[in-house]
């Protein structure tokens, strides 16, 4: 059941600048044994993936059976505790990671390692140290072979569509970490991808950041009508961001719950104080909660274990 | 105020030079008074007057340019072979896990005592010169050129492939440009070890350059012409590392 249904929140997408309206119905279920995910026409479709991988104390199952859909011009959060397997997922959707049952499709196509059509961000810094704002922002043009003066004409949109216009010869030693987050932003956008794969793009900003680069990350997404998939754990950030939000189990990760935000669009950080985004952040974390102890209690339990054996 | 000093653009150079101008004027004034022996270390002002005797009478230029030739030579071939040595390293699992001690203890041997067998085969040349200082200068190339590889970012790596990236434009646009610094200090080192093995050699085999200058004017127990000639080895290797600071800049801009 979805939370604005459950919260009797009023469903308002679509705001003054013509947001796009949300499917009738928001997941389509893809498999029998986990909640409800669906969507209209998805251009990405993750159908039952488990993945394994073998550690010294055994066979680990990171994610188990997950499935999900996004339809075009969705902005979809995936959150769960640590040790979930949400970077797991990311890894798989992204084609960084193979060796893992089901199927991953992007436009019906299916997708055996890293792939065109996907862009991703990353949770650690991942600007090239060594190129400067434009010629990081340039760099997917360059592999695509653009030449110089078309490849650079079209970084700066993407430099200006971040805000970072003026910073163009800047070196990312000379940024702050926030502006080095919008560099990759902008490079993964430059690269037009059909479906934005962002993984907890700012855990390692202070609050405050988080919440303004949200706000940027929102207008993008609007102007773009970019298709974003969001790997996080923090619930406000999910929620400000969200149509829809993935919630996980704890070790092995599962889909545990769907819920849809019924937030107005567009949005910006301004919501974190409304009623309804209270209302919402306080369910998740209900949810979250027991997953989140699970998580803490097997965390001390293996420490335990651990100081035990020594 | 320290803050100040080092922001202005001239002072930080000035007290480079001053402090070695002192240094100098204090080991002239412990030579006169007796505190430093004169037939050990001469006199600073003597080595400064020796310099035109050297200059004129020894050739010198010729014999810089002999040696800064086979430091050259010795240097391209250290970075070409110590480079993709590393590469290879990289690479290979196997190979790396093989091999990597073995060119760590390569890199810690006297290899100057091997050069009568490189006389044996490359006879009494610069050719015997040249290779010993690439033989010399090899091992912390491929040593540190591996180590700069390795230590390249999981994340870059990942950019990479999500761009889909070929194997040669992952090596070439991340592993390259990540490793490079890493890479510059294995320059660095592995041509002190070439310059050191070059001068060395030229020393013990008497055969042109610098070393051997160095040894007949020891010979002729001409202690200011020595200090002298080895003041031109210093040139050598000042002009050896400006060349790689100059290059590493071109190549990485910023770190």
């Amino acid at each position: 059941m979805c939370y604005s249904r459950r919260l009797g929140l009023p469903r308002k997408h679509g705001g003054a600048e013509g947001g796009r309206q949300m499917a009738a119905v928001p997941f389509e279920r893809i498999d029998a044994g986990a909640p409800k995910i669906a969507a209209g026409d998805p251009i990405l479709v993750v159908d039952d993936i488990v993945k394994r991988f073998q550690t010294p104390d055994g066979v680990l199952t990171a994610i188990d059976h997950v499935s999900l859909s996004v339809a075009p011009g969705e902005f979809v959060g995936v959150i769960g505790p640590s040790g979930c397997g949400k970077s797991t997922l990311f890894n798989v959707i992204g084609g960084l990671l193979d060796g893992y049952d089901g199927t991953v499709k992007v436009a019906g196509e299916r997708v055996r390692g890293p792939h065109r059509a996907i862009g991703m961000i990353f949770q650690e810094e991942s600007t090239f140290p060594w190129r400067n704002v434009i010629d990081n922002v340039a760099f997917p043009l360059e592999i695509a072979g653009l030449p110089k003066a078309q490849r650079y004409e079209r970084a700066r949109q993407f430099v200006k569509l971040v805000g970072l216009e003026g910073f163009e010869r800047r070196y990312p030693a000379e940024l702050s970490g926030g502006m080095r987050q919008r560099v990759s932003m902008a490079r993964t956008l430059a690269a037009q991808p059909k479906i934005l794969l962002m993984d907890e793009p700012f855990a390692a900003l202070d609050e405050q950041t988080r919440l303004l680069l949200g706000d940027k990350v929102l207008q993008i997404q609007q102007q773009l009508k970019q298709t974003t998939l969001l790997i996080t754990h923090n619930i406000t950030e999910a929620v400000q961001l969200s149509d829809r939000i993935v919630v996980m189990t704890y070790r092995p990760g599962k889909v545990k719950r769907v819920v849809e935000i019924a937030l107005p669009r567009p949005r910006s950080s301004e919501i974190v104080s409304s009623e309804a985004f209270g209302r919402y952040v306080a369910q998740i974390w209900s949810d979250l909660r027991e997953e989140a102890s699970r998580g803490l209690d097997d965390e001390e339990s293996r420490k335990l274990r651990e100081t035990e054996t020594r | 105020m320290t803050t100040t000093f080092a922001n202005n653009r001239y002072f930080p150079a000035a007290l480079g030079i001053g402090s070695f101008v002192a240094f100098i004027a204090l080991v002239e004034l412990l030579i006169r008074v007796g505190m430093i022996n004169r037939f050990i270390v001469p006199m600073p002002s003597d080595i400064i007057a020796a310099f035109p005797r050297v200059i004129v009478e020894e050739h010198v230029l010729q014999r810089f340019l002999l040696t800064a030739g086979e430091a050259f030579a010795a240097s391209i071939l250290v970075a070409i072979f110590g480079i993709a040595g590393g590469v290879v390293l990289y690479r290979y699992h196997l190979l790396r896990l093989a091999t990597e001690t073995w060119v760590a203890a390569v890199a810690a041997a006297p290899l100057v005592l091997m050069y009568p067998l490189y006389l044996v085969i490359f006879g009494r040349s610069a050719m015997t010169i040249v290779m010993m200082g690439f033989t010399a200068g090899l091992a912390p190339v491929i040593l540190k050129t591996l180590e700069g590889l390795m230590a390249t970012r999981r994340v870059l790596i990942n950019v990479g492939k999500s761009f889909n990236l070929t194997p040669s434009q992952q090596f070439w646009k991340i592993l390259f440009p990540a490793a490079l610094p890493t890479i510059f200090v294995g320059l660095r080192l592995g041509l002190i070890f070439a310059l050191i093995n070059i001068v060395g050699v030229e020393f013990l085999i008497n055969f042109g350059g610098l070393g051997q200058l160095i040894n007949e004017l020891a010979e002729r127990y001409d202690l200011a012409g020595t200090y002298a000639a080895i003041c031109f080895v210093i040139l050598v290797s000042i002009c050896v590392f400006i060349l790689t600071e100059r290059l590493e800049r071109w190549l990485r801009p910023v770190d």
